[in-house]
């Protein structure tokens, strides 16, 4: 068994890191330089560390493991952490991603890099410890404080509209949050606990279940983002510097669905069964509405911020779908979403970078100077699309067949998105990469550089991999969310049975 | 074996794709920095660019690229044509093999999705069915290969162009071996992947574009349909294996599906449903529209992805559930009526079309409803044969166009042809041959395989037949009328550009030697297997890959004398009509045009289907979305949500700020008024009990 505490030391070494770079003082090309280095280094560590939880993952186990308890503050608030099959992709998919976003700032980002990679740094610690933490308080300190970083990486190093996009941003979100902060204090009166492990398996009164359910709800669907919370995420991700909206597409927005899975499904069974027609609708408005949005944008990162909240309407269809397909694709989509869309959002840096515009017109035929970049942007496009054999596929396909058993119109609308995506994707790629070489703006554009390549090809590399053999993925999850929705079947059929009976 | 004949493509693709890869990388400079030119220098640039790239005129298969060839081009070229003819002599020996002596396989290769009781595994299955399709796709998809060599030898992009084709067979070697729906879905959109990336292969056309994109997007609404089946299957049946869904499909009879407040047959709406992504694939009536446009790639991509293989995907797939839609009449209806739809509609469009490719390619579309009849009709066998048939005399067909417009340095116009049977004489003797085959001269391929089909559909007992019947007879006269039309205004009469005409030349040995391959097939691939697969062999032959719909090829055999002559009747017809029209009497069909304009130009304008989805999905599509966008998110849920609840507190704010003006006698005045109130309060309210 584990000696010394992998969980910890994963969520909390970036945070080291930080530190070092907030200690190396100076202002200079040398000092911007080690920054650099110092954060790259961190996020590699915190990644190889990260791996040994995979290494020791007992994936055939369903409850938490390398749990680590101390009390912390008084009435049983403990620093609680553990992860399961569940969480742990997450986790990793948070680390493996962070050292591509240092990278990928290596060059775009001169103003303030220390204070940059600092905040990197400590979005990195509070985002793993979210999906980490066991314990009600500890979690919403995590989820919250992730705000922060994210306020500033927007409002700071971003765009031009980057102080109404960042206000946007955090109104948005904290107003879910405080709702979720009384839904939260009403389970402690509820259970005696803010223990989530304990509270996962504390019956909540049906009334209560209803409150809760909705105001969790409020902050999750905020962060997914669902319809018609969603006009935040557009703006956001226009305005963040490339990396930020890696991150914000990649994991920050997967908060969302992990909250969903640690909450909303086991701890309020009966509420999730109720308001499921309510998700599955507001899933397929989300699926149909951003996609025909979608079709129209002028601007780049506009079209694959909007493309993103249609994908995480398959995710939402399929959590509370409440099958093991409907509920496995979801955490496979989720995951695969962070890493075709992390690299769509880097694809567009690096046109960016060179021409400082993401007005889809600027564009053109780029294939005819920069083929490694079409090659590696036709990949993400079809993984976008979903096409078979790339990651993309299998989340849609499982979310896609798992609601088909529980509501045929709602698969049946949602999977016109198949069709949408394919036209607004393809569109994309058509208006950027192919077409003659006219504009004399981009005639000396040049392509990918090996830094460039180097964010770019693992991720191709793992795209392709996870949909030809998503096993690893799938076998990592399987445990938990069998669990878990054997155990939401569970109480809905009771409560039926129940019901029959009088 | 069959891991070769599947996996060489992909090695051939993966080699060439490097090579094609390494090379442009190396032509094109890697950096993050943009030199900045002034004004004028970027114009010179700029037109020179456009002087290479900027012919783009509709309807030419054309390339004026002054680049020098990639390196490694022949290297690539040899590489995936040489393992493209290793897999096509193993597909034939299989096809011995299984088809003979009977050594049906079942190979599991990898996990693929496995959650809760789905479980799908990548798996090869080869059946006989599975192998009449491997020596389809293989034995064209390296005849083609070697044509390409000499067909595309002034692009300067053929490691590319080679990669493309051999990534296009992988992924329809995979649809074919599928052992599972998915699987066979992944080689389903694999096949869509490729035909984008070839039809848009001369990607500075935006006429290729825009067909590469229309190709996916109409396939993708084929999809839909196809997914949505799987997903019923699976809800059904409880499994993607083909084995397990043919064993559950009996118990399924009677079931049924809700789908808002509409009781649906299960079976019934599955078959619909995946019959929907057979329709797309294949380009059957309403989803046809993707073909014509196709036409804009490279003719050896026509000849390969839309004409012999992956436009028959559909086919193939109908045949493979044989044991779901025998057990579904209505679905078998509505395959009839579409395909006898299909194999009408496209001939009249290709009655008047002028593009050599065009007309051809509605031929496809109108064989690939020749095919569909005869699976509504329950002869899934029969069907078969014309795809295999069809396969050798299209892909002859394309070819030799293809060879035709070589000589005629890229012109398509057949207006602009003539005879050209003296330039040529090779080239016009194969496309002969290819005609004869097509319009089902007695003794040639498709005299078998299409008199079969059109004796299945008068023997069935669809409720279509008589439609699918008749439809599909006058649709023999019709063919064979454009078909020699196409030969007469291309071969015959006088030539019509002289200076195209003078510099006519034949095609070299690379392309010559594929066509004269696929011209013996023309003639040879009927008869000897007329009786495996229209005759009494089909259950010695086929055995389980399909279920044949019990009495047909029986009744098959006791149709009517006249009736079995008919197809050869419509056939003589047609021709006479069309030598009479194009070689005795000349000005007929200008008259006929002229004193019919109507149904000319509703012909001519392909029904004005193009016209139709225009103006009822896309532009619809695009009005909503802009809508969505600036109604929806900006008006609506910005305007009330965040920016308006900002908006509202600003506009509070200033309100307050307003009321503290500064002076003392304001403060003054509204203490009084407060205490005033406070003690009214006090003593008629609350004090007051």
């Amino acid at each position: 068994m584990t000696t010394w505490p992998i969980l910890s030391v994963t969520t909390f070494l970036p945070l080291v890191g930080a530190l070092i770079v907030y200690l190396s003082r100076g202002d200079d090309e040398a000092a911007k330089g080690n920054a650099r280095w110092i954060a790259l280094w961190t996020t590699l560590i915190t990644f190889a560390v990260s791996l040994l939880l995979v290494w020791r993952f007992d994936p055939s186990v369903a409850d938490f493991q390398f749990v680590e308890r101390t009390n912390w503050l008084a009435a049983g608030i403990a620093y609680h952490m553990g992860v399961d099959g569940i969480s742990l992709p997450f986790v990793i998919l948070t680390t493996a991603l962070m050292p591509f976003c240092i990278i990928a700032s290596w060059k775009s980002v001169q103003q303030r890099v220390r204070e940059y990679m600092m905040a990197f740094l400590i979005l990195e610690t509070l985002m793993v410890g979210t999906f980490a933490a066991l314990d009600l308080v500890l979690f919403y300190l995590f989820f919250e404080g992730g705000l922060i970083p994210m306020f500033l990486i927007i409002g700071v190093w971003g765009g031009p509209r980057r102080v109404y996009a960042s206000f946007k941003f955090f109104l948005y979100t904290l107003l879910g949050s405080v709702l979720m902060l009384l839904a939260i204090m009403a389970l402690y009166w509820n259970g005696g606990t803010t223990d989530i492990p304990t509270l996962m398996h504390t019956a909540v009164p049906r009334s209560l279940q209803t409150w809760a359910w909705l105001a969790f709800l409020a902050s999750f669907a905020v962060k997914m983002p669902m319809w018609p919370v969603h006009t935040w995420l557009p703006d956001a991700h226009v305005e963040a510097p490339t990396a930020g909206s890696v991150i914000l597409a990649a994991i920050l927005l997967k908060m969302g669905g992990y909250g969903f899975l640690r909450f909303s499904l086991p701890m309020f069974p009966l509420a999730s069964h109720d308001f499921a027609p309510l998700i599955f609708t507001l899933s397929t408005i989300a699926i149909i509405y951003t996609s025909l949005v979608a079709l129209m944008q002028e601007d780049m990162k506009k079209l694959i911020a909007y493309s993103s909240v249609a994908h995480m309407g398959f995710v939402t269809m399929g959590i509370f779908a409440g099958t093991m397909q409907g509920v496995a694709g979801g955490v496979f989509q989720m995951i695969s979403h962070g890493i075709v869309s992390g690299a769509l959002f880097l694809c567009v840096g690096i046109v960016y970078d060179r021409m400082h515009t993401r007005e889809i017109a600027a564009y053109g035929g780029l294939v005819n100077r920069m083929p490694l970049y079409a090659l590696v942007f036709m990949v993400f496009t079809m993984a976008n699309v979903g096409l078979p054999g790339t990651s993309g596929f299998i989340g849609e396909f499982m979310t896609l067949l798992g609601t088909f058993k529980v509501s045929i119109p709602t698969a049946f609308f949602a999977t016109t998105g198949v069709i949408l995506s394919a036209a607004y994707a393809l569109w994309l790629y058509r208006k950027i990469v192919f077409g003659a070489l006219v504009k004399p703006s981009l005639m000396s554009i040049k392509d990918l550089t090996f830094r460039e390549s180097l964010t770019l090809f693992p991720l191709v590399a793992l795209t392709i991999l996870f949909g030809v053999y998503p096993k690893p993925v799938l076998d990592m999850s399987a445990a938990s969310v069998q669990q878990l929705v054997n155990n939401y079947n569970t109480a809905v059929t009771a409560v039926k049975a129940a019901a029959l009976l009088q | 074996m069959v891991q070769a004949i599947v996996f060489l493509p992909l090695l051939g693709a993966i080699l060439a794709g490097l090579i094609a890869i390494f090379g442009a990388h190396g032509r094109n400079p890697s950096g993050d920095t943009v030199e900045h030119h002034d004004d004028a220098h970027g114009h010179g640039h700029a037109s020179a660019a456009h002087d290479d790239h900027g012919h783009d005129d509709h309807g030419h298969d054309d390339h004026h690229v002054a680049e020098p060839a990639a390196a490694g081009s022949r290297a690539a070229e040899l590489i995936t044509t040489a393992l493209l003819f290793v897999s096509a002599g193993l597909s034939w020996f299989t096809l011995v093999d299984v088809g003979f002596m009977h050594h049906d396989a079942r190979i599991a290769l990898l996990p693929w999705i496995n959650s809760g009781d789905l479980q799908v595994a990548w798996a090869l299955r080869v059946d006989t069915l599975t192998a009449v399709m491997l020596v389809v796709v293989n034995t064209v998809s390296s005849l083609v290969h070697l044509y390409s060599i000499g067909y595309m030898d002034e692009d300067p992009n053929r490691p590319r162009f080679f990669g493309y084709l051999s990534l296009f067979t992988f992924a329809m070697l995979m649809l074919v071996t599928a052992d599972n729906l998915v699987q066979m879905f992944f080689g389903w959109e694999g096949v869509g992947l490729a035909s984008y990336l070839l039809i848009g292969f001369w990607y500075r056309k935006p006429s290729a574009n825009a067909a590469a994109i229309k190709a996916f997007v109409v396939n993708r609404v084929g999809d839909f349909g196809f997914a949505l089946g799987i997903f019923a299957i699976f809800m059904l049946a409880g499994s993607t294996d083909f084995e397990t869904i043919f064993h559950a499909a009996p118990g399924l009879t009677g079931k049924t599906i809700d789908f808002l407040g509409w009781h649906a047959d299960a079976l019934t709406l599955t078959c619909l449903l995946l019959f929907m992504g057979a329709m797309g694939k294949s380009a059957q009536f309403l989803l046809h529209t993707w073909l014509p446009d196709a036409m804009e790639g490279p003719t050896p991509v026509s000849a390969l992805i839309h004409a012999a293989t992956m436009v028959t995907a559909g086919v193939f797939m109908v045949a493979r559930l044989s044991p779901l839609f025998e057990l579904a009449p209505d679905a078998q209806a509505a395959v009839m009526f579409i395909g006898a739809t299909t194999a009408f509609f496209a001939a009249t469009i290709g009655l008047v079309q002028n593009d050599i490719k065009r007309i051809v390619a509605y031929s496809t579309c109108s064989q690939l409803g020749y095919m569909f009849v005869a699976m509504g009709a329950g002869a899934y066998s029969v069907g078969m044969f014309h795809l295999f048939t069809h396969a050798f005399f299209k892909a002859l067909l394309f070819l030799g166009s293809g060879s035709v417009i070589y000589a005629m340095h890229h012109e398509q116009d057949i207006r602009n042809m003539g005879g050209l049977w003296r330039k040529i004489p090779y080239t016009y003797a194969v496309m002969v041959i290819g005609t004869l085959a097509l319009t089902g001269f007695p003794l040639t391929a498709g005299y078998f395989s299409k008199d079969a089909i059109i004796e299945s559909a008068y023997a069935s007992h669809n409720p279509f037949a008589l439609y699918g019947f008749l439809l599909t007879v006058v649709a023999a006269g019709l063919t064979s009328f454009y078909s020699w039309r196409l030969i007469f205004k291309t071969f015959h009469g006088e030539p019509h550009d002289e200076h195209h005409y003078e510099a006519a030349h034949e095609s070299p040995a690379w392309m010559l030697i594929p066509i004269g391959i696929l011209a013996v097939g023309s003639i040879a691939a009927g008869f000897p297997f007329k009786e495996l697969f229209a005759g009494h062999g089909i259950e010695e032959f086929f055995r389980e890959s399909v279920k044949m719909n019990p009495h047909i090829v029986e009744e098959m055999h006791h149709i009517p004398e006249t009736v079995a002559f008919l197809p050869t009747v419509m056939m003589v017809l047609g021709f006479l009509v069309s030598y009479l029209f194009y070689i005795r009497r000349p000005y007929l069909p200008v008259e006929l045009a002229e004193t019919q304009p109507l149904l000319y130009r509703f012909l001519l304008n392909k029904w004005y289907f193009d016209e139709l989805y225009e103006i009822i999905f896309v532009r619809p599509a695009k009005w909503i979305g802009y809508q969505l966008w600036k109604k929806g998110d900006g008006f609506v849920i910005d305007g009330f949500g965040p920016d308006g609840v900002s908006a509202r507190v600003l506009d509070l704010t200033r309100q307050v700020v307003r009321i503290q003006t500064g002076y003392l006698y304001h403060y003054a005045f509204a203490m009084l008024i407060g205490v005033a109130g406070l003690i009214t309060w006090f003593m008629f309210g609350f004090g007051g009990q």
